[in-house]
């Protein structure tokens, strides 16, 4: 009896994991019968229009590329900073300990507060406007607390003999962990800089929240431009009521998750490199 | 320069780099602050916190935040139903049944899930599983809660799965031996052993997946609909909180009228709500954390 039981309850939670999987697999698989039709080179170096045929995704594409490669230009010095800080020189201070858990409470604030931030911050305070340095600035906010987190369990890998061995042969904190300390470090930082922007480059709701436009039929030429991205694109197509829309937007999906799986494979390719040459 | 005044240079940008975190904080605390102070100039913060109506965007305005908080728990209450006990299932699979090569198999698919951007959660809501769910019931109209909720509870089960399961997998192995030696099976060791002593854990794994729901966006704006309504029926179009606030932004709507602070003043109540939850989501795994240490 209790053997049943026991039996009974572990296909329960087997089939729990298993449900959500399966929804999963229907996720992936309506979105590319709605939208594998729809790919095609044109789809991908037309810009917006109000013919669904028409339309296409380049101004989007490009939008994105330029605000997430924005976006990791400002949180990685930064963010690699805040951890060397917290990691290497205040970790028993008592100001360190208020800011991680600050940190740690960032990461956990809804991303369309960031939006309000950056609008009042960004957009009006500062009169950035609804550019891509204001939509950046916004991402790179809500990417920090990632990269810091990362940075700072990659500094831990390194061992502390290298920084001992460091300051044997006279080098200051800083030139160890210049020198030594952050190139060890490098692919683990690398893998959160990229897994944090992986996450940036899906963000809609703040984005939209700054005011970055659903429709605008040019890509950006600047970082003062006026933007879009594929994820505003895709949902100002799924909020139209016309069927040929909604396959725009699942290709359109189709786009942004080629862009994300790319983004994660080479996550991963950096992170195994790390870990073989860990074992030698 | 010399090197010390150098490393004592470089030390204090540093520590500026980590304080800007503190900014940051400070800087959203400000940016909703001031805006919210100007709209309960205009608006009584108890008509605001009490009304039934809201209704700031027609002619006769209403600012009764109510039916939008409303809006929000009942999207939140449907993804909790769906994203806990399923996360929490799961992790106990994980971590008490589950052979280490299925783990190591698993673990990426449902990183896969978590880091699906929320439009796409969105899409598939409305396009797939609203006409499914219209099939089982004829009332259910285009958009509604229901079916954003469940979806959104899809979209937080690996974040309950996967910190239920960290908060287990760190439950001294010693106990699980103890109640193998009196003669328990692996179900009731689980129930009865890992799942308590792993409890603050799991209760934090909760409270963040609640916050998570609460500040959840894309998937609401677009299958949930634009009708504040005060409600708890599932099957009718609501509005909730963070879709509010994505109504206001795709419209021009001017910086310093009553219609733009709005989305301030319900920013501010969103902030304070998923604020105060993720402190006790971080108390609770601190404390965890020393049980174990």
């Amino acid at each position: 009896m209790r053997k049943h039981a026991d039996l009974i309850f572990q296909f329960v939670s087997l089939g729990a994991l298993l449900v959500a999987l399966a929804a999963l697999a229907a996720l992936v698989f309506d979105i590319v019968s709605d939208g594998a039709g729809r790919l095609s080179l044109q789809f991908l170096t037309n810009i917006a229009s109000r013919n669904a045929e028409d339309a296409g995704v380049y101004h989007a594409l490009m939008g994105s590329i330029w605000v997430i490669a924005l976006t990791g230009a400002l949180a990685l010095p930064v963010g690699v900073a805040a951890a060397i800080y917290l990691e290497e020189y205040g970790s028993r201070s008592r100001m360190a300990r208020f800011i991680e858990l600050n940190i740690s409470n960032l990461a956990a604030v809804p991303s369309i507060i960031y939006g309000l931030l950056g609008l009042g911050l960004f957009v009006r305070f500062m009169g950035m406007g609804q550019s891509v340095m204001a939509g950046a600035a916004t991402l790179a906010l809500l990417a920090l607390p990632v990269v810091i987190l990362s940075t700072r369990e990659a500094l831990r890998t390194v061992p502390s003999s290298i920084r001992e061995g460091s300051y044997a042969l006279g080098a200051t904190k800083w030139q160890t962990i210049w020198n030594q300390v952050l190139p060890m470090a490098l692919p683990g930082v690398l893998t959160g800089l990229i897994l944090a922007l992986s996450r940036a480059i899906g963000e809609t709701a703040p984005l939209i929240t700054i005011g970055a436009l659903t429709y605008i039929p040019f890509a950006p030429d600047g970082i003062w431009s006026k933007f879009t991205v594929l994820p505003i694109q895709v949902f100002n197509w799924v909020s139209r009521p016309q069927p040929e829309f909604k396959a725009n937007a699942a290709a359109g999906i189709l786009v942004l998750m080629v862009l994300l799986l790319s983004m994660n494979a080479i996550a991963i390719i950096v992170r195994d490199r790390q870990q073989r040459r860990g074992r030698v | 320069m010399s090197t010390r005044s150098l490393e004592w240079i470089i030390e204090r940008v540093l520590f500026l780099c980590a304080a800007l975190s503190v900014l940051t904080t400070a800087g959203i605390i400000a940016v909703l602050a001031f805006e919210t102070y100007e709209f309960l100039r205009e608006v009584p913060i108890v008509d605001f916190l009490t009304g039934t109506e809201w209704t700031p965007l027609f002619s006769s305005q209403k600012f009764g935040v109510l039916p939008l908080v409303v809006g929000t728990m009942l999207v939140s209450s449907i993804a909790m139903v769906v994203a806990l006990p399923m996360g929490l299932l799961s992790a106990i699979y994980l971590s008490e049944y589950s052979p280490s090569g299925f783990r190591r198999v698993i673990k990426p698919v449902l990183e896969i899930l978590a880091g699906v951007p929320t439009v796409v959660y969105g899409y598939f809501a409305l396009t797939f599983v609203t006409p499914l769910l219209q099939q089982v019931f004829p009332s259910l109209s285009g958009f509604n809660a229901l079916s954003p909720g469940l979806v959104m509870g899809l979209m937080i089960l690996p974040l309950v799965s996967s910190l239920s399961e960290d908060a287990m997998r760190a439950v001294p192995q010693g106990l699980r031996e103890g109640s193998y030696a009196l003669g328990a099976t692996r179900m009731q060791t689980a129930l009865k052993v890992v799942v308590p002593a792993a409890f603050s854990g799991i209760t934090a794994a909760f409270i963040l997946a609640v916050s998570r729901a609460i500040g959840e966006t894309m998937i609401v704006a677009i299958a949930a609909g634009q009708q504040p309504r005060l409600t708890g029926n599932p099957f009718v179009p609501i509005e909730t909180m963070t879709a509010y606030i994505v109504q206001v932004s795709l419209g021009d709507t001017p910086q310093g009228t009553i219609e733009y602070r709005t989305i301030f003043a319900v920013g501010m109540l969103l902030f304070v709500m998923t604020f105060g939850l993720n402190l006790i989501s971080t108390w609770l795994r601190e404390r965890f954390r020393e049980e174990y240490a």
